[in-house]
């Protein structure tokens, strides 16, 4: 038991000699070695939520001064905590990227107790007031992407209905689906968009088959939300339907059928948390933003992709990067009938009332249940 | 009709169309381990083995540009992993199920480790045949397009069953399955039988694989297989060790995958995680109906140790 004690301790004081040794350094912190550690729960060139992590992971390795250490297909369980610990201890990293969703709680809370000085950055938005000051959780609002993709969508498509394969229904994923309906809409009010739920985040078979039954409805534009999008691109291409991305940009796997694609832009982000670190700056522990805040972006506009729908979805893209446009404006009635959001509410994109969704709009033909 | 879409149809469509793409690997995993069962020795492991041969057929078809050289080297692959299964096996006192939950996890392990480079370039797919030029609806041209090695699949089935029965080589499996005395007493090996019956099966289960990566779904990731090695060897179970009746249960697992997200795009929506569960569920019903506490499963070969 005391040996515990006593190595815990030894550790704690090395990594706390390790920030301090960073900390003088002052602004040139970063030209002195740092090393940064990024976990991965999947594989790091999947196509799809790992890579584009990965790829922001790249972006700071080619600035000077920085050690990237990496680690895959950590399970969001107690091993992240033992590969955090490592990473600390081991890798001498004083700045860490747990990129899962449920890596957050307790494990990353648990580690920025017992590692007061370490930096903790995770992605997913869950961080509270009752949380460490050193850790942080960051989200990308990246339904304002989805809606570009709705409008091009929308414009490309013939039979006037599009086709979403899902993981779950859980408030993120129907948002996306909302907010990728409603755009659309604003190109062709009659579209509509019919999903399918597998069941979980990575099942090829099942996806393959959500993509082969949604055009085999008539289907001719398709986009997911599932952890590696390279099934659905791929078969929906080879049946002749044109696609929308998610995650990263997959037009290499399909260059004819890709339209456009919500990407997230962590390569814009992590360089600007290490400049900010950099720079004495501290990071808001709540850090969020869309396509105005350089954390999601658009997908280039695929060969496919009319004049029109360039005009119109580079219009809006415009009104969402200058902060002037809001997606969910009343009235919006969910595809039970309900009116979800009243007639002259909009509600931002900061709206804490998005995150609770639990509704698909109207035009979307699936449930929730 | 006229807008080109076939409305509840979808469903029947989806289902049949789906026992053709999704069944494939079933097939091949439960005829192999069919063979491998017939000779007395149970192998668990081709869950791995399925991996590995998907990985390895997407690698030599990525490399060498041919898919078909992919699907070879998944079968080799196959046939070794059985190799080393029976190896491990013919040692005294091994117990085969436990070498198979060894070799179905280092499969997996190494298919991952290996396969890591492969995840992102795109390898060539094996070709399909056209059967549905005779129609006019895109819908059942989609499904009927086939690829060989379905076919191949399907023509094992009663290749395999004529042999158990009439062959020498049929023969002399299922004497190293029912009684390994009998088969020593006429001077054969029940260890070399077994090795290539685990060989045989291994190298199926192999091509099995290089189906899953090379035409559906058609490329490589880690959550390719998500257990179908696993069910098809239970498969065999409920198949009553029949490569006939193997072959009618692989369908209808194939049938069962697609009934899921068939019947959520044509709008019927509640319960779809039950009906996302169709494959696992069949599985249960099969077993619950035909197990019986009065006898022993009917049909198992003697020798398996599940039976002894």
């Amino acid at each position: 038991m005391d040996f515990g004690r006593i190595s815990r301790r030894h550790l704690l004081q090395g990594s706390a000699a390790l920030t301090l040794g960073t900390a003088f350094g002052g602004r040139t912190a970063f030209a002195a070695d740092t090393t940064i550690g990024f976990i991965y729960v999947g594989s790091r060139d999947d196509y799809g939520y790992n890579q584009a992590h990965a790829q922001g992971a790249a972006a700071l390795k080619k600035m000077p001064g920085l050690k990237v250490v990496e680690e895959e297909k950590v399970p969001e369980t107690d091993a992240v905590e033992k590969t955090m610990e490592s990473m600390i201890n081991l890798d001498g990293a004083t700045l860490l990227f747990p990129t899962s969703f449920g890596y957050y709680n307790p494990h990353v809370i648990k580690m920025a107790n017992k590692f007061p000085k370490i930096r903790f950055e995770h992605a997913g938005g869950l961080w509270t007031d009752k949380d460490p000051k050193n850790a942080g959780s960051y989200f990308g609002y990246i339904d304002e992407a989805q809606y570009i993709s709705g409008i091009v969508a929308g414009y490309s498509t013939k039979s006037g209905k599009l086709g979403f394969v899902a993981a779950k229904p859980i408030p993120q994923v129907l948002r996306n689906i909302n907010a990728f309906t409603l755009g659309a809409k604003l190109a062709n009010p009659k579209a509509t968009t019919q999903v399918i739920f597998t069941g979980d985040w990575s099942m090829p078979v099942k996806e393959a088959e959500a993509t082969n039954s949604l055009i085999d409805q008539g289907v001719d534009v398709l986009t997911c939300h599932v952890d590696g999008p390279k099934t659905m691109v791929e078969n929906a291409a080879r049946r002749g339907a044109m696609v929308c991305g998610y995650h990263v940009n997959q037009s290499p796997l399909a260059p004819k059928a890709y339209l456009t694609g919500a990407e997230w832009n962590w390569e814009a982000l992590y360089p600007k948390f290490v400049k900010m670190i950099a720079a004495g700056e501290a990071i808001p522990n709540f850090y969020r933003g869309g396509l105005k805040e350089e954390i999601v972006k658009v997908s280039p506009y695929g060969e496919a992709v009319s004049a029109e729908a360039r005009k119109h979805a580079d219009d809006i893209k415009a009104k969402l990067t200058a902060g002037t446009y809001t997606i969910f404006k009343g009235p919006i009635v969910d595809n039970k009938g309900k009116t979800v959001i009243g007639a002259g509410t909009e509600r931002g994109q900061r709206d804490t009332e998005l995150e609770k969704m639990d509704y698909l709009v109207e035009g979307v033909i699936g449930a929730t249940s | 009709m006229a807008d080109g879409t076939i409305g509840l149809w979808t469903v029947p469509l989806a289902v049949f169309g789906g026992a053709i793409r999704v069944s494939t690997p079933f097939l091949f995993v439960s005829l192999g381990e069919c063979i491998t069962e017939r000779s007395g020795r149970i192998n668990l492991g081709l869950e791995g083995t399925l991996v590995m041969g998907a990985m390895s057929a997407y690698g030599i078809s990525y490399v060498t540009g041919s898919p078909w050289l992919g699907v070879l080297a998944a079968g080799v692959t196959g046939a070794l992993l059985g190799a080393l299964h029976a190896g491990i096996c013919s040692l005294p006192r091994v117990n085969d199920i436990a070498v198979g939950i060894a070799l179905m996890l280092f499969g997996t392990g190494l298919a991952f480790y290996l396969g890591k480079p492969l995840i992102e370039p795109t390898a060539p797919r094996l070709p399909a045949i056209d059967f549905g030029w005779w129609s006019d609806i895109a819908q059942v041209r989609a499904a009927l397009r086939i690829n060989v090695l379905f076919l191949i699949g399907i023509a094992l089935a009663p290749i395999l069953y004529w042999a158990f029965r009439t062959t020498r080589w049929g023969l002399l499996i299922r004497t190293a399955g029912e009684s390994s005395d009998a088969a020593r007493a006429m001077g054969y090996s029940v260890l070399a039988i077994r090795l290539r019956a685990t060989m045989v099966g291994g190298f199926l289960a192999g091509i099995g694989g290089s189906f899953l990566s090379l035409f559906y779904p058609g490329s490589w990731n880690e959550g390719l297989s998500s257990g179908q090695g696993v069910t098809a060897v239970a498969l065999v179970i409920f198949a009553r060790w029949d490569p006939m009746l193997c072959m009618w249960a692989s369908l209808a697992f194939g049938g069962a995958a697609a009934l899921g997200p068939a019947l959520q795009s044509v709008g019927v929506t509640s319960g779809y995680h039950l009906f996302n569960a169709a494959p696992y569920i069949l599985t249960l019903a099969i077993m619950i109906i035909t197990c019986s506490p009065k006898r022993t499963l009917t049909g198992a070969p003697a020798e398996l140790s599940i039976t002894r």
